[in-house]
């Protein structure tokens, strides 16, 4: 009833959506005082509160990093915790500003649904889980055939999972379920032979699982999902500072700045490294997109460079340990390329 | 009348319109029309200009899209390649399927234990009174889930399926039986089904006549047990046993072939039926009750045994106290199967919220939700005013 709730409030938002309100987020949001961010419930890794009650992952440094950007302290942010099925709704109806909560870039979502992607955190790709002492000698996905497999409503993954039983002629019972802690504990049960979602989200639920050693990860990536975060369509500035939050993060990866030697760095000999954090005379770095010229520290400051973030959440320093693969920087073999900040 | 006609002379001529009371109502109901017809206004206005400031396209032509996503439960025809309209209209079956289903189990329960309250036998009143108590203030969503996680989900893995009779299966999957696959001439044996009911029917209004006229009984309901069955059975063997049955076997991770109710039905099905049993319980109770004493003692005076005296004299007293509460009741059970979205029970609101994810058409499936569920809501308690008006006190 709750949800229910949530959609039918969310469409009349859409409605009572006072024109003066999309203005501008960038004012909205200063007048305010915070970001508010859209993440997941509990994606570990992703976005999911510690033990304190803290936001901490990849999806929540980003919104910190935006929030950052704006106002020079990571903290001024408040998160509101989406299912997969309420998160649109929420950034149409202007619940959050922002929504970062490890959603698939597709041509749908950047059009009919009126989203801006503003870039890409994390290349994923969706595979399967299953647990390997209940059902030894399945290490291929291509022999699920007849098997139950669980999966979150509203997804790509869910669309994916249809086409590819579909392209290879395999029957499968589906088994949905809007919110992922749901999806989770009906797969750990029993419920279901085989769970599937983004191959990053498999390497986080196992973690969460009462086993996790008995469950492997299936080799097979039956899609390319590369997550980002979006903005509502029609607010350019808007989209402009948030797409440079996530330039700016790679670009102080690609010049060795850290949250530990930012300062440091303002000294440095190289231009382009005083262009970048502002420090060069008579720049206009920052205050062309509406902020400070010192935006790009204020955000290493608060939450570090991409590499940073990624080793810290989902990387080496954390318990998922996923190799960078993908996510490197385009120098080392990955896919991150940042457009330049000049 | 001259009396008021002096009274009107005497008031001030200007100042009578506000103190008019016809004029005020007037007044103040087309104040709010205006409001209400303004206010729609804005809310429509507005909400065109902002889906069209953000791009989103309106109307309802997505439901001819291909839907991509495939059900696993479904009465209709469905795959991946449906449109979005097929997939709300399974849906729907859905959650008429299990609100039906609902409404009959709950109302057979609620009317047991109803009467089970008001028995002498102290244990069975009593078990009673636990139930009600308990179900009645439990959450819907909790009783959802005591039945999903904690009775259905911990029954063992497809392998190791405990094995009932007659070739059905339980286990985390749900409960499995044979499927009857009929074959040539299985009509005949539905044929055979409306002959004995029809006869069944003929012979009750003969015998129903036959005691008015004469005093005399006869055993209806024995005789239209053995036409009911007869006749089926005559048509089944003429067809020469047109029947096979699929049994469930065991596959690679499923049980395969045979019927399969999968455990989030199971689970929504039974917390309704028990949920709104026990509301059902304390309304037949209180019908029952409302029927005066006398009736009962008139009943036992002319010779009824308890159980004739409840059935031909109370219960059909105490329906027309029963009916209107129970109308709310069932209304409820619909409504409540919504909350099947928390186990992953495809109806009609889980599909839906689906949809309006993939497509982004937030405020057209909000729209087909209300659309739907006012229908079904209105078709439910038109029927059972129906029904009511059928109960009531017909006044010779």
């Amino acid at each position: 009833m709750k949800n229910t709730l949530k959609v039918v409030l969310g469409a009349a938002a859409l409605g009572l959506m006072a024109s003066v309100a999309s203005a501008g987020t960038l004012e909205d949001v200063k007048a305010k005082g915070f970001v508010q961010c859209g993440v997941n419930t509990a994606l570990a890794g992703f976005s999911a509160p510690d033990d304190k009650g803290n936001w901490t992952g990849l999806d929540v440094d980003f919104c910190r990093a935006v929030a950052a950007a704006i106002f020079g302290d990571g903290n001024k942010v408040k998160f509101t915790p989406l299912s997969a099925k309420d998160r649109f709704t929420a950034l149409q109806s202007g619940e959050v500003d922002l929504l970062s909560r490890n959603t698939t870039w597709t041509i749908q979502r950047d059009t009919a649904l009126g989203l801006n992607f503003a870039g890409v955190t994390y290349y994923d790709g969706q595979g399967f889980m299953v647990n390997a002492k209940k059902l030894p000698g399945v290490n291929s996905a291509l022999q699920l055939s007849g098997a139950s497999v669980c999966v979150q409503s509203g997804t790509t993954t869910e669309l994916n999972l249809a086409d590819y039983f579909k392209a290879n002629n395999l029957e499968y019972n589906p088994v949905v379920f809007e919110k992922v802690e749901e999806a989770n504990a009906a797969y750990d049960s029993g419920r279901c032979d085989a769970y599937t979602t983004d191959q990053s989200g498999l390497y986080a639920i196992r973690l969460t699982l009462a086993a996790p050693d008995d469950h492997v990860v299936l080799p097979e990536i039956i899609s390319k999902e590369p997550l980002g975060p979006s903005v509502r369509q029609g607010d350019d500035k808007w989209f402009d500072i948030v797409k440079w939050t996530y330039y700016a993060l790679l670009t102080a990866e690609e010049l060795g700045i850290t949250q530990a030697n930012v300062d440091e760095m303002k000294n440095s000999a190289s231009p382009e490294i005083k262009r970048v954090l502002g420090v060069e005379a008579e720049t206009k770095i920052g205050t062309d997109l509406g902020l400070d010229n010192d935006w790009v520290v204020k955000i290493v400051k608060a939450t570090g460079n991409y590499g940073e973030i990624f080793e810290r959440n989902v990387g080496s320093g954390s318990p998922l340990k996923i190799a960078r693969g993908l996510n490197g920087l385009w120098t080392k073999g990955g896919l991150q390329y940042a457009m330049p900040i000049r | 009348m001259a009396i008021q006609d002096a009274v009107k002379a005497s008031e001030p001529a200007k100042s009578s319109l506000i103190y008019d009371p016809r004029f005020r109502s007037i007044f103040f109901q087309v104040l709010i029309v205006g409001l209400l017809v303004f206010a729609i206004w804005w809310i429509v206005g507005n909400t065109i200009e902002n889906l069209r400031r953000s791009n989103i396209p309106t109307g309802f032509e997505f439901l001819r899209g291909r839907a991509g996503f495939d059900i696993s439960d479904r009465l209709i025809a469905y795959s991946s390649d449906s449109t979005y309209g097929r997939a709300i209209l399974v849906g729907l079956w859905n959650t008429v399927l299990v609100a039906v289903c609902g409404i009959v189990t709950a109302t057979i329960i609620g009317f047991m234990v109803g009467i089970a309250r008001l028995s002498h036998n102290w244990l069975i009143r009593k078990i009673a009174t636990v139930y009600i108590e308990i179900f009645r203030n439990i959450p819907p969503l909790l009783v959802i889930f005591f039945w999903y996680l904690g009775v259905l989900s911990i029954l063992p893995a497809p392998r190791d399926s405990i094995v009932l009779p007659f070739g059905s299966y339980l286990n985390s999957r749900g409960f499995y039986f044979p499927k009857f696959v009929w074959g040539e001439g299985a009509w005949l044996v539905v044929a055979g089904l409306i002959i004995g009911i029809g006869l069944s029917w003929f012979v009750a209004r003969r015998a129903r006549a036959r005691q008015m006229a004469t005093g005399q009984q006869f055993p209806v309901f024995w005789t239209s047990v053995a036409l009911i069955i007869g006749f089926p059975l005559l048509g089944f063997a003429v067809a020469g046993f047109p029947l096979t049955l699929d049994f469930p076997k065991a596959g690679t991770f499923n049980l395969t072939g045979g019927f399969n109710v999968k455990p989030e039905f199971l689970s929504l099905y039974l917390a309704l039926s028990f949920y709104t049993a026990a509301f059902i319980a304390e309304i037949v109770r209180a019908g029952i009750l409302g029927v005066s004493k006398g009736q009962g003692e008139a009943a036992a005076s002319l010779g009824l045994r308890s159980g004739q005296a409840l059935r031909l004299v109370i219960i059909p007293q105490a329906m027309r106290i029963i009916v209107p509460p129970l109308t709310s009741q069932y209304l409820n059970l619909t409504k409540n199967s919504s909350l099947a979205v928390a186990i992953g029970y495809p109806d009609l609101y889980a599909i839906g919220g689906t949809i309006l994810n993939q497509t982004g058409q937030a405020i057209e499936i909000v729209a087909i939700f209300m659309v739907i569920y006012l229908g079904i809501s209105l078709l439910t308690s038109g029927f059972m005013n129906w029904f009511n008006a059928k109960m009531a006190l017909k006044e010779r």
